[in-house]
């Protein structure tokens, strides 16, 4: 790897055809040397090359940081320029007029100057950097002792400013004396946007809530996120497990490395199998060049397989193989090709009921199930409807550029009793619908969607609890109770009325709409009045 | 009708960025390649807009700058102003290649070799 930078870099890049290309004959090459057990840049041998060629010392110099070398670390010498193009922070090597003398990839990639195009020009130019023009830390500092680090930002060559953190030191000749600059700039962008993340409160990556199911799940998915393991998200359709996911990779050690999304469901089998682990070209018909899969476009990334519960049984034996040994076959290769990737799948699906259906492999289970989190669906998640419709509504009022300033009573009424079966998207949905209809400064129930306002819906939570209603309907909703005997079913409403008035028999007793008496009644009748 | 353009200025040099330039030049080239009716002006502060609002009262019909951002290029190409941005170099020599029809976006027209550097 190092031999081909040093091939790219110093022999084709580096230098334009100018007099000056390459080193001049006899010259003694710049050189790292070893001195008390840390290489110290010397650029004597440099300054001779110059006056003997006679050309300006900073095109020389520029030359002759891509014709370093670093000796006496190595057995033997190695290039300068490729080993600094390797490192990924950006940086610039300055003469003592700040004016350009190297720039490794890195920079290049971060400004948009493209080397040798910046070489021999002032650093404020091509770094482009407030710090330049306002607080140079060079042109206050007449003999600059230490390294200074400032905050500031750089306009790229595409338009775009970026935050950065510039480090700027001294460089010295062995005799101490200055002979240029090292800078140094670490794009913060996502240091940024982590701040901000960090700044609104009751969220981890898109997702938000404040309920106590939420916090618990925003407590533990940065420590899923850390760990390497296979991730396993359920819930209902519409709950987050795609934000779920991409939050967990963005929030792991794999986030510089990619994150492939696959849906299982929405290819025939064939396809998919393709599609996942590639195929060698004339593998099948059809099959005109080799393709790598998105197993391979993965490596040291994420691999999210949502719908997994869609995956047909062939291929689920094969994604066994894949994570038992972490190799994958392309379609029609006998070769196989070791990928390092984290899966993460996502199913609405009950996987256990699909295995005991013959479905699913259990084996497979097994294997994805090491992490596993559900996400809870929204008429769980008690006061977040509220967060989240004031959520939606600022967001998306801002984006359509609407005055709206928030829901009439009546309207958030309606849209707090709704159930949502389809979850965050259906709300975020009706929000989106109500926004562009909406004319005014406030969302009316007119502006909602008509099969909200025509449907009969359950009152509010408050409401609910205030008249007792509520504990009935959300018991007759959950499909758990379905398979219960009214006596049953009334012990448990009981007991769910007592818990929510904390023992008080006669707040419990307004919550399920009784007397009190019949509620004593009842409760000597199944046994709980000791 | 001469052209009117506008150099955003970091002492000889084209400023680095549009949006901290604090002294811009303003000077008409007629058909003939010809500068003339330079004035150079001094802002109170850095500003983007301002600079923005600038170019339209002016009427100046092309800009010469150093970076831009993208908010501002827009607003600028929209409004019909040739913008001729990442230009790097003294602004005599920038405004002759202009004067020339030569000047485009992205030129370095620096000579290293004899102009001493502004510092980074």
């Amino acid at each position: 790897m190092m031999g081909n930078s040093s091939q790219r870099g110093v022999g084709n890049r580096r230098f334009k055809g100018e007099g000056v290309r390459g080193q001049a004959p006899g010259a003694a090459p710049g050189l790292l040397r070893r001195t008390r057990r840390r290489p110290v840049l010397s650029v004597k041998p440099q300054v001779t090359v110059a006056e003997r060629i006679g050309v300006s010392s900073w095109s020389c110099m520029m030359n002759f940081a891509c014709n370093s070398h670093i000796s006496g670390l190595f057995d033997r010498p190695v290039a300068l320029a490729p080993l600094l193009d390797e490192i990924p922070v950006a940086i610039a090597l300055l003469d003592p007029n700040r004016r350009i003398v190297f720039v490794n990839r890195a920079l290049e990639a971060l400004t948009g100057f493209a080397y040798p195009d910046p070489a021999g020009i002032p650093c404020a130019q091509v770094m482009r950097s407030d710090i330049c023009l306002q607080r140079c830390p060079a042109a206050r500092l007449d003999d600059p002792l230490d390294p200074l680090c400032l905050e500031g930002d750089i306009l790229n060559r595409d338009r775009q400013k970026i935050p950065v953190r510039v480090t700027f030191a001294p460089i010295r000749d062995v005799h101490g004396c200055l002979i240029g600059f090292l800078e140094t700039l670490e794009d913060v962008r996502l240091l940024r946007e982590l701040d901000g993340k960090i700044g609104s409160a009751y969220g981890f990556g898109k997702l938000i809530g404040r309920s106590p199911e939420m916090e618990r799940i925003f407590r533990i998915l940065p420590v899923i996120a850390q760990s390497d393991s296979s991730v396993l998200i359920t819930g209902e359709t519409g709950t987050g497990k795609d934000f779920v996911a991409e939050a967990i990779h963005q929030s792991s050690q794999r986030a510089k490395g990619p994150f492939v999304k696959v849906n299982c469901g929405a290819l025939p089998e064939t396809l998919l199998e393709s599609e996942l682990f590639g195929h060698q070209k004339g593998a099948f018909t059809g099959a005109m060049e080799n393709k790598p899969g998105r197993f391979r476009l993965a490596h040291n990334g994420s691999l999210y397989l949502t719908e997994i519960g869609d995956l047909p049984l062939s291929l689920q034996v094969k994604l066994l193989t894949f994570l038992d040994d972490k190799v994958v076959y392309p379609l029609g290769s006998t070769k196989g090709f070791h990928v390092n990737v984290r899966v993460i799948a996502a199913t609405h699906r009950n996987l256990e009921q699909m295995v005991q259906a013959g479905d699913f492999r259990e084996d497979l289970l097994f294997r994805l199930n090491v992490v596993r989190q559900h996400l809870p669906p929204l008429r769980e998640r008690g006061d977040d409807p509220r967060l989240l419709l004031d959520h939606f509504l600022n967001k998306l009022s801002s984006q359509f550029k609407k005055p709206i300033k928030g829901f009439s009573p009546k309207s958030l009424r309606i849209l707090q009793g709704y159930s949502y079966p389809g979850n965050v998207r259906e709300l975020r949905n009706i929000v989106e619908y109500a926004v562009n209809f909406c004319q005014e400064d406030q969302i009316q129930p007119r502006h909602l969607p008509a099969y909200l306002t025509q449907a009969k819906h359950a009152p509010p939570p408050a409401e609910r609890a205030a008249t007792g209603v509520g504990a009935v309907s959300t018991l007759l909703l959950n499909g758990k109770e379905a398979d219960l005997n009214w006596q049953d079913l009334e012990r448990k409403m009981i007991m769910e009325a007592l818990l929510k008035a904390k023992g008080r028999r006669s707040q419990a007793a307004r919550i399920l709409g009784w007397g009190r008496s019949t509620l004593w009644r009842k409760m000597k009748h199944y046994g709980l009045a000791s | 009708m001469p052209n009117k353009v506008l150099v955003t200025l970091y002492g000889n040099d084209v400023a680095p960025r549009f949006d901290l330039a604090t002294e811009v030049l303003i000077a008409a080239v007629d058909d003939a390649g010809a500068v003339h009716e330079e004035k150079t002006m001094v802002l109170p502060q850095a500003s983007a807009e301002k600079l923005c609002h600038m170019v339209l009262t002016e009427e100046v019909r092309a800009v010469i700058c150093g970076g831009i951002e993208q908010e501002y290029y827009d607003y600028l190409t929209w409004k019909r102003v040739v913008v001729i941005e990442s230009v790097v170099g003294s602004y005599r020599r920038v405004l002759e290649e202009f004067a020339r029809g030569r000047l485009k976006s992205g030129d370095i027209l620096f000579d290293a070799t004899v102009e001493e550097a502004n510092g980074g």
